[in-house]
């Protein structure tokens, strides 16, 4: 896959093959990838130092090539899942099992660890949306695929089940409590389906995608709303709580949320803002006073328009980070293969890597009921 | 139903919805992570207690610099690894190279670099005529899917587009007309 500017990608066979850079790295033959929603702020021109000829793509799985005279856990041939962060596992923040935060794999910025395929921002790193893709500190993050483990869970453990769990983990969910997901997209259906590990007592999502509301309906169990259908969703979710607001609100959207005129101008179209701050403004103004918003939305470095005002006087805590994978595979794994999670369940697009750009479209343009589309190299159509 | 149906018909009314007696049977793994520890300073709970001591990790072998690597001010170097996709090149890489002159911090930083990712867009461009490929945008732009799914909208995006780029032409050819009168 060949990035080639904004709403524009193709399928490029000149591509040089990825080599071993550095003792710790894996050459990895790639099985599975997806396209992930946090991949379409790249495909929408949103994310800053996003170049052309870059490949996208950090949800994937694949088979160990070769590996760096330093790689002691992986040998040739292990399948592995491949988690979306690059972590180098002894950095002060790796200790801390922050593997989203690895001060020792994004030159060109502090506030993000490396991700593969997620801009020079990220680290610069091309990612799996290819037949082949380089895997630094290979010790680290890949996860041989336990037996059994059907290759298309395995590759949605990779990014959007540990972004949803953690979602909502960081909603500290208690009880009984009324947790609100904004964004009926992969991450937030995931979201909502593991608002119930917690405990919680309902579940609520909101998006304005009909199609994308009945999934997640069965999916996660959940009540879903159109926001299309509402005068104001803060107003529609004070009266659906009594009047409180939810106990958390959850933000899957990130910048490219609709909703508001003003936000999807400066948010999106312009764009001067980090990204359309529509459902984050929405999660702050509907959690209950002392609640807890959790973001795992993507935005951009910019500033963005959001109530902060309110979140001092409600006495919020936010919480966010990019997904822990690592960290959470362990109980993740247990989850997918006792039967409590279908994380593949949430594919309805299987899709040849050669024709990524279509697959792009129907994710962007949320076509033919898409909800995840899973990119499969012509080498391992019969994996 | 809608969603101010739904409430106007009282189904938020009673607490029958946030009833967790069911929730066991109804949804499999119901409960089973929840964990009263879980406070919202979490994952600081992981804290060693050697926070003192955080500049002295071990840091892994460095990657050869073999290409450019622009690097955060807010840094000292570049990190033990790195990407090596795309290293600044052309108009481009001189924008890139000027906003790491600044810090994240700053709009100087981020502001160029999106400039600069525009240029890129039309350095492809002329990187691919350089190499004799004459890209394809439409089927860059998945159009073909677009056809598959969606026609009706697909030809009448295209419609609209041609009546109004013929309304402009029409329009600046009518002016030049009047200008040389």
């Amino acid at each position: 896959m060949n990035y080639r500017g904004p709403f524009r990608v193709r399928a490029d066979r000149n591509k040089p093959m990825p080599e071993i850079l550095h003792p710790s790295d894996a050459i990895v033959r790639v099985t599975r990838s997806c396209i992930c929603g946090s991949d379409l702020h790249l495909y929408h021109g949103l994310v800053p130092d996003t170049r052309v000829g870059m490949t996208f793509g950090h949800e994937f799985t694949g088979i160990v090539e070769e590996i760096g005279p330093n790689v002691q856990n992986l040998k040739v041939g292990d399948h592995v899942l491949v988690p979306f962060n690059i972590a180098c596992g002894s950095c002060p923040f790796c200790k801390q099992e922050l593997y989203g935060n690895c001060h020792e794999s994004n030159p060109e910025a502090t506030a993000v660890g490396g991700i593969f395929g997620y801009s020079h921002t990220a680290g610069g790193y091309d990612g799996g949306q290819a037949e082949y893709v380089r895997v630094p500190y290979a010790d680290v993050g890949p996860v041989i695929i336990p037996k059994g483990m059907d290759l298309d869970d395995a590759v949605l453990l990779t990014d959007v089940t540990p972004t949803g769990y953690q979602a909502a983990e960081m909603g500290g969910i208690r009880k009984g409590d009324t947790v609100v997901v904004f964004g009926a997209g992969p991450v937030g259906i995931m979201a909502a389906r593991c608002a119930w590990f917690f405990g919680a007592g309902r579940v609520i999502i909101i998006d304005h995608i009909e199609y994308r509301l009945e999934f997640a309906k069965t999916y996660s169990y959940c009540e879903a709303y159109n926001f299309k259908e509402m005068d104001d969703p803060v107003v529609f979710l004070k009266k659906a709580t009594g009047g409180l607001g939810a106990d958390v609100c959850i933000d899957a959207v990130g910048c490219d949320a609709a909703g508001n005129a003003l936000q999807s101008l400066v948010g999106r179209k312009l764009p001067l803002t980090g990204g359309s701050a529509t459902a984050l403004h929405w999660a702050i103004n509907s959690v209950k006073k002392g609640g807890i918003v959790s973001i795992v939305g993507v935005y951009g470095p910019l500033d963005t328009l959001v109530p902060i005002g309110n979140v001092v006087n409600k006495g919020l805590t936010i919480r966010a980070n990019q997904a822990s994978v690592k960290r959470l595979l362990p109980r993740l794994i247990d989850h997918v293969m006792a039967g409590r999670l279908n994380p593949k369940g949430l594919i309805t697009h299987r899709i040849p890597l050669e024709e990524v750009a279509e697959g792009y479209h129907i994710f962007s343009a949320k076509r033919d009921n898409c909800i995840k589309p899973l990119l499969v190299p012509s080498s391992a159509q019969t994996a | 139903m809608s969603p101010e149906a739904a409430i106007e018909n009282g189904a938020f009314d009673s607490d029958n919805d946030r009833n967790i007696a069911g929730r066991p049977k109804d949804i499999p793994g119901w409960g089973m992570d929840a964990d009263p520890e879980n406070n919202p300073t979490y994952p600081m709970k992981s804290y060693t207690g050697a926070d003192h001591e955080r500049l002295k990790y071990e840091r892994p072998p460095q990657q050869p610099l073999t290409v450019e690597i622009l690097h955060s001010i807010e840094r000292p170097g570049p990190t033990r690894v790195f990407g090596t996709s795309t290293p600044p090149q052309g108009i481009s890489g001189h924008v890139r190279r000027f906003a790491f002159r600044y810090s994240e911090s700053t709009y100087a930083h981020w502001v160029p670099l999106v400039l600069a990712d525009r240029i890129d867009v039309v350095q492809g461009i002329i990187d691919d005529l350089k190499r004799g490929h004459i890209p394809n945008i439409f089927a860059e732009k998945g159009w073909n899917a677009e056809w598959k799914y969606n026609r009706a909208g697909l030809i009448k995006k295209i419609a609209v587009s041609a009546v109004v780029v013929t309304a402009v032409v029409v329009l600046l050819s009518r002016k030049k007309r009047r200008g040389l009168a």
